[in-house]
């Protein structure tokens, strides 16, 4: 399956305080509520722009760093993000994108600008920068975390196999 | 105080080896994971290993209960192996809050899971305080801070609620094992510097993304001069780094600190000679200032020097990683017979109530609370901007805590500096930042 939307482009070291703040998360788990809030300290706007057409969220290096919060993965979901794409990852928050079923790409975002039309094939491996006519090259996940994307994140792999079957 | 940076990049040097576990020693974590995966078990490896015990607070919990319900499991694994800690909104500011307290009371009882409910303190001071883990284990919690039991020998390291419930549910989760950096401290620690200011020194040098995806060790002659509680603090921070965890040896002084807690024998794991880093970084604290992350990351640190003289309008002594009683024992000390500044705010959190009770019984409650602390419930305090002092537009904090990212108290246009408890303590009584190693030379 082949998702396209525009960039939405950051810059490095954005933590999971930015992506969802404290004061938001501990209220409810209301994802719909809370995805209102994706984003906010970085860009008020976030979820207004993204929203109706969805969007790819475009980061520098060590996107997702500090807190636990799988709601950080879940608002972004929420905010109708279908990926993201970094130079690099905070470890917690590329497993809970997995767990929770977004997808999450390690590549070179110097060559995205904010507002470029993208397209992306996970299961062929495929990123396409289509206003730069560039492809972007980006190593697959590994087969651990490609099979928990596959069934659909971590909740949905117990479903399926009665407890791990990696 | 820069004595060797040195950085061997060795994975090249193990690939042309052929078979690692036929050469090579192994680290703290490369031998707890073939322990608990009953694999040999090294760096990059993927295993699936038993864990010893699970753990979520109220910000995590509920979605790992509502996970669960949504596996179809309705049993944990060993209710003896999982708690859950109301701690970061503690006692409920609001009815949304008190509705996810209610979720993981129920769970508690539907599972005979343990609950550790208001006043009882903040996870990582309950979770080893209880004898819930001890050298040698394994265990994931839900929250970042997990990393804080690596003092005491534990491969301790945070997870989301999806992950902890598959924990919670089977016993066991799948891990990469980590490659390790070695990082030594040598020379004694001047007076008015602390393990604080040790970890403060350390995130400043290796970056908020320094250690992303790999375990690090603590060791030297400085790590070995501190106490149990100060060793705590510096594992806590192991993840600002993006450390997976923050493990130290367990020597005497962790067994001795063991007695009286619970009934599990600890193991020790000590790394092999011969054990593979990915890098080794060698500090010499002999002339350590105290230090200062400076808004609005825990990599922006600075000697306190050159922020000192900032005003501040609120002081925070407390979190998981200084709110032990070494750490009020030092701000009383401080504030012994002086007064906070009238233009700033106290607050003061033990890490437990069993922590507040050894304050009372020692009379560090008193001297704060005489000196102008207001003592909220031990818990999180004000730190993640729940509840209990967040701050106004345009104010500074001077905090204990770990982190200082914008927001962070719930309030995005309000400034938060990190430093240690005798840094705060000497800080709420100027008001302004304030080098404390005055307070030591008399």
């Amino acid at each position: 399956m082949t998702l396209k939307a525009k960039a939405f482009k950051f810059g490095d070291d954005v933590n999971t305080d930015y992506i969802i703040s404290g004061k938001h998360k501990f209220k409810s788990i209301d994802m719909d509520d809370m995805s209102k809030h994706a984003m906010e300290e970085l860009d008020p706007e976030y979820y207004a722009k993204v929203k109706p057409n969805g969007g790819f969220l475009v980061a520098g290096s060590n996107f997702g760093m500090g807190s636990s919060r799988e709601q950080a993965p879940l608002v972004l979901i929420g905010s109708n993000t279908k990926a993201v794409l970094a130079k690099s990852f905070a470890r917690i928050f590329y497993r809970n994108a997995i767990n929770t079923g977004l997808p999450v790409v390690e590549c070179d975002t110097d060559l995205i600008d904010d507002g470029d039309v993208l397209e992306l094939d996970l299961t062929a491996g495929l990123l396409h920068d289509v206003t730069k006519g560039i492809d972007i090259p980006f190593p697959p996940l590994p087969p651990v975390m490609a099979q928990l994307l596959a069934d659909g994140g971590l909740v949905e792999h117990f479903k399926k196999h009665g407890g791990f079957a990696l | 105080m820069l004595v060797r940076d040195s950085v061997r990049r060795r994975r090249g040097q193990r690939r042309d080896l052929g078979r690692v576990s036929d050469i090579a020693g192994k680290t703290i974590a490369e031998k707890i994971f073939s322990a608990h995966a009953g694999t040999d078990a090294h760096a990059g490896d993927i295993v699936i290993a038993d864990v010893d015990f699970v753990m979520g607070q109220d910000g995590t919990s509920p979605l790992a209960i509502k996970a669960l319900e949504a596996m179809g499991v309705e049993k944990v694994f060993d209710p003896k192996k999982v708690a859950v800690v109301i701690d970061h909104s503690s006692p409920s500011p609001l009815e949304g809050v008190s509705a996810l307290h209610t979720i993981m009371r129920d769970f508690g009882k539907r599972t005979g899971a343990k609950v550790y409910d208001v006043g009882c303190g903040v996870c990582h001071q309950l979770i080893p305080e209880n004898g819930h883990v001890v050298p040698g284990d394994l265990m994931v919690g839900c929250d970042s801070h997990t990393c804080t039991y690596g003092a005491l020998n534990v491969f301790s390291t945070g997870v989301g609620s999806t992950d902890g419930a598959a924990a919670m549910a089977a016993g066991k989760l799948w891990f990469k094992v980590p490659e390790t950096i070695k990082v030594t401290l040598t020379g004694k620690l001047p007076e008015g510097a602390f393990s604080k200011d040790m970890i403060l020194l350390v995130a400043g040098k290796l970056g908020a993304d320094g250690a992303t995806y790999k375990a690090i060790e603590f060791g030297g002659p400085a790590i070995d001069a501190l106490s149990v509680d100060a060793r705590m603090t510096m594992s806590n921070m192991a993840i600002e780094v993006g450390a997976k965890a923050g493990l130290m040896l367990a020597d005497a002084k962790t067994l001795a600190w063991y007695e009286g807690r619970g009934e599990r024998t600890p193991s020790p794991v000590a790394p092999d000679a011969d054990a593979i880093y990915v890098a080794e970084h060698t500090w010499d604290v002999s002339e350590l200032t105290p230090q200062i992350a400076k808004p609005h990351s825990v990599d922006n640190v600075s000697p306190i020097a050159e922020v000192a003289g900032t005003p501040i309008q609120q002081g925070y002594l407390g979190t998981c990683t200084n709110g032990r009683l070494e750490d009020l024992a030092i701000a009383a000390f401080i504030l012994n017979g002086r007064k906070v500044h009238e233009d700033v705010r106290f607050i003061v959190a033990p890490a437990s109530r069993q922590i507040y009770l050894d304050a009372i019984a020692e009379g560090y409650i008193s001297t704060l609370v005489e000196a102008g602390a207001a003592v909220v419930t031990p818990g999180c305090g004000p730190c993640v901007g729940t509840h209990n002092g967040v701050p106004s537009d345009g104010e500074n904090v001077i905090s204990t805590a770990n982190r200082n990212f914008k927001g962070r108290m719930g309030n995005s246009n309000a400034f938060v500096y990190l430093g240690s408890p005798a840094t705060v303590a000497a800080s709420v009584i100027e008001g302004a930042i304030t080098d404390p190693r005055k307070y030591f030379e008399e």
